[in-house]
């Protein structure tokens, strides 16, 4: 990208889509409302007739929810890594595809804390958390973690928004109804990029973008020693932290190429989000794969080879019962984007997606893998005639809440499309920064 | 192997006993309602205690109707003063008769799902003798569920006793996760089971129970309070279950009082899972010379219970 857009031309491109919505695009939003509404009616059904409505029982206490909550947190990644890395290396092709990214982190990181709670027997006590907080319990880490990122996230969003805004703002040839526009001059907070405020919006980004960038490290290893600080066998690892980590930004990578796929259909934009973005991003998605693989490796090659009696129960029972899954998500999850993105003639827009698709899909039964069969295998044997008792199966309820999850997920992406450009205008149409002035 | 009991004294328990109830029955006084002190759907024992009621009159009522006192939240935070409770379960004796599991469902007005006591059928190696093994809460002395817990709902007692708030808990179930020996259980719903229960929650009491929230084995200090055994042990035919202080060095099945370092010395007492490190409170003696073939256990079980047991390596090898 040598020279610069033209910024009003792109707003001109992208104003359309914040001043109408399609038909297609209502009867997409009903849809989700309708998967949401679904989502709400299991929601009562779990708050009315208690967490039996669940397929969680005393051994498997943690389904799910638990799993969506690590997806969805992991998924909040891309913005962290993409967005935040990507800004203070000035990588110049970030660019495009920086707001989508940003969307991305926003929305999972929002959606990602409500399925810990679908797992609070008593959500009357919420405020608990707070009043009787106990430093010593992982979970009062991950609440201050999780609440610090979301803090961050926001800012550093709304700073990478702002001077978008301000274009918007001041653009005269969009017709946009009256709340929308004082809704638009409010956010501008009074932003004219006079040479200080630019200076300061720089400064700002730039700290939060470091900031955001450790507060998400230190959020997913709190994540994973709520698993490991425990004694099951299957959590009690000292890898935990960094493959958790790990597992996150990778599939923060799998979303954002899915994302940037469906953004590029709907709202045209090929001729910004080219071929070079989805190579780009799959590159990083090879090393994280076989960063993955490698952790993967390393936690159950040490499990099996000690073959201590309880990890051996759980390896027995991941490779029996949970064969293809385990086969799924640790083999076929790490290979395929290797071979995809590793191999140069496979490396096409839709080869690079579905290799994403399938990585996403992966990630989720990896938690899976490691949340409910640790469960399934306690030291004590579960002795138990009633068969919910012993293998946990998800039920509709859970189904519903986790499809709800997603839908959410999507209303939240097309309406935050419908009020920001996902294309960064401001930053499109800025010079290139000279090298000798990186960091 | 067996030493002669060394009998304590049992009528100064009865009357420690007497005294404690009385001391119940003047708490009554602060309390409301008499009925709800009252449980008089239980045999009449002809023994009458006076009690005095809010509004200040006398009433005279059947000592066996007269429920326990409850300590409130605040109170049951503490330990009783001196003790470091202990349990000790011999092996050799356990038959599988689930009396423990029974009086205790009862005493703590738990459904049929919700075990505070369960029963295995374990055999650590495959050559190894098969054993039934009461698996109470171990109420460890390094305890992960009271680490793990974000709001202090589930604490450990000066006395050693491990106990939940049910008040307090917000279901978090990280507690069940953090224990290794499967111990907590949850209140998946509100079972009709907890409305039996007229007094006042008490965390020492594990009753009412409540939905949503996780409660576990509390080694009943209620009863203890008032120098009772635990329903476990007081129900136990074999006298399996010993109860009793570290700090006296005795443990009781309430016919039986060792002491309990002789007892563990002579009869190579253990824990369960030493190696964790959670330090339990609970000892096991090994299932040595025993009284019963396990396979007595099967006896006379519910067709549910004996279900449980299938899939062990003992039964699908022997069928008994």
């Amino acid at each position: 990208m040598e020279t610069p857009y033209n910024q009003s031309d792109l707003l001109k491109e992208f104003s359309p889509h914040l001043e109408r919505t399609s038909v297609l695009q209502m009867i997409w939003i009903v849809f989700l409302l309708g998967v949401i509404g679904l989502g709400g009616f299991a929601l009562y059904t779990q708050i009315s007739k208690g967490h039996i409505v669940t397929g969680m029982r005393d051994n498997v206490v943690w389904g799910i929810y638990i799993v969506n909550f690590i997806f969805f947190m992991g998924v909040s990644y891309a913005g962290a890594l993409i967005s935040g890395s990507l800004h203070l290396f000035r990588a110049e092709w970030r660019k495009p595809i920086i707001r989508i990214a940003e969307f991305i982190t926003i929305i999972a990181l929002l959606i990602g804390p409500c399925y810990i709670l679908l797992c609070i027997g008593r959500l009357d006590r919420l405020p608990y958390l707070v009043l009787f907080g106990r430093i010593q319990s992982p979970i009062t880490w991950d609440v201050i973690a999780i609440s610090t990122d979301i803090f961050g996230c926001i800012i550093f969003l709304y700073l990478a928004l702002l001077r978008d805004i301000a274009q918007i703002r001041d653009f005269k040839e969009i017709s946009l109804p009256k709340w929308k526009k004082k809704m638009y001059s409010f956010l501008a907070l009074g932003y004219t990029g006079t040479p200080e405020q630019q200076k300061r919006l720089q400064n700002a980004t730039d700290i939060m973008a470091a900031m955001v960038i450790s507060i998400a490290i230190i959020v997913y290893s709190v994540l994973a020693w709520i698993f490991s600080v425990t004694l099951q066998p299957g959590w009690h690892s000292t890898i935990f932290g960094p493959y958790f980590v790990i597992a996150a930004v990778f599939s923060g990578c799998g979303i954002m190429i899915i994302t940037m796929w469906l953004f590029r259909k709907i709202y045209h934009l090929e001729h910004y989000i080219t071929r070079r973005h989805f190579v780009n991003v799959g590159v990083l998605m090879l090393v994280l794969a076989a960063l993955f693989g490698y952790f993967t490796f390393s936690d159950y090659l040490t499990k099996w080879y000690g073959s201590e009696k309880n990890d051996e129960l759980l390896i027995q029972l991941l490779f029996k019962k949970y064969y293809w899954l385990f086969i799924i998500s640790n083999y076929v999850g790490v290979l395929l984007p290797m071979i995809v993105v590793g191999i140069p003639k496979f490396r096409t827009i839709n080869n690079i997606t579905f290799s994403a698709i399938v990585v996403v899909l992966a990630l989720w039964i990896n938690r899976y893998l490691i949340v409910v069969p640790t469960l399934e295998s306690p030291y004590l044997p579960i002795q138990d005639s009633r068969p919910e008792w012993l293998f946990y199966n998800a039920t509709w309820v859970e189904w519903s809440l986790t499809a709800a999850g997603v839908a959410v997920f999507a209303l939240l992406m097309t309406l935050a499309s419908k009020f920001i450009p996902v294309v960064n205008v401001s930053e499109m149409g800025d010079k290139p920064v000279p090298e000798e002035e990186i960091l | 192997m067996k030493k002669k009991s060394e009998n304590k004294s049992t009528s100064s328990r009865r009357q420690f006993l007497k005294k404690s109830l009385m001391t119940g029955a003047s708490m009554l006084a602060t309390g409301g309602l008499i009925e709800a002190y009252l449980d008089t759907s239980a045999a009449e024992s002809g023994e009458k205690v006076k009690v005095l009621t809010t509004d200040g009159t006398i009433m005279e009522v059947d000592q066996a109707h007269l429920l326990l006192p409850r300590v409130s939240r605040a109170e049951s935070k503490k330990g009783l003063p001196g003790k470091k409770f202990v349990m000790v379960i011999d092996l050799s004796r356990c038959k599988n008769a689930r009396a423990c599991v029974e009086a205790c469902q009862k005493g703590h007005n738990l459904p049929k799902s919700m075990e505070f006591m369960k029963v295995y059928l374990l055999q650590d190696g495959e050559k190894e003798a098969a054993y039934w093994f009461p698996k109470p809460c171990f109420h460890c002395d390094n305890p992960l569920c009271v680490s793990v817990c974000p709001v202090g709902a589930t604490y450990k007692r000066s006395d050693g006793i491990v106990l939940i708030d049910n008040e307090r808990c917000i279901g978090c179930k990280f507690c069940i996760t953090g224990c290794p020996y499967s111990t907590r259980v949850f209140a998946w719903k509100h079972y009709p089971e907890f409305d039996i229960d007229k007094q006042p929650y008490s965390p020492e009491a594990s009753s009412p129970g409540v939905e949503g929230t996780v409660s576990k084995c509390d080694f009943c200090p209620d009863l203890v309070r008032v120098g009772k055994l635990p329903y476990c042990a007081q129900a136990c035919p074999m006298g399996v279950i010993f109860f009793g202080d570290m700090d006296e060095d005795v443990v009781t099945n309430g016919a039986e009082t060792f002491q309990l370092s002789q007892l563990l010395r002579d009869r190579a007492g253990y824990r369960y899972l030493e190696t964790l490190g959670t330090r339990p409170s609970v000892y096991y003696l090994p299932p040595v010379d025993r009284q019963f073939p396990v396979d007595r256990g099967f006896g006379d079980l519910d067709e549910s219970v004996k279900d449980r047991y299938k899939e062990t390596p003992y039964v699908k090898k022997n069928k008994p």
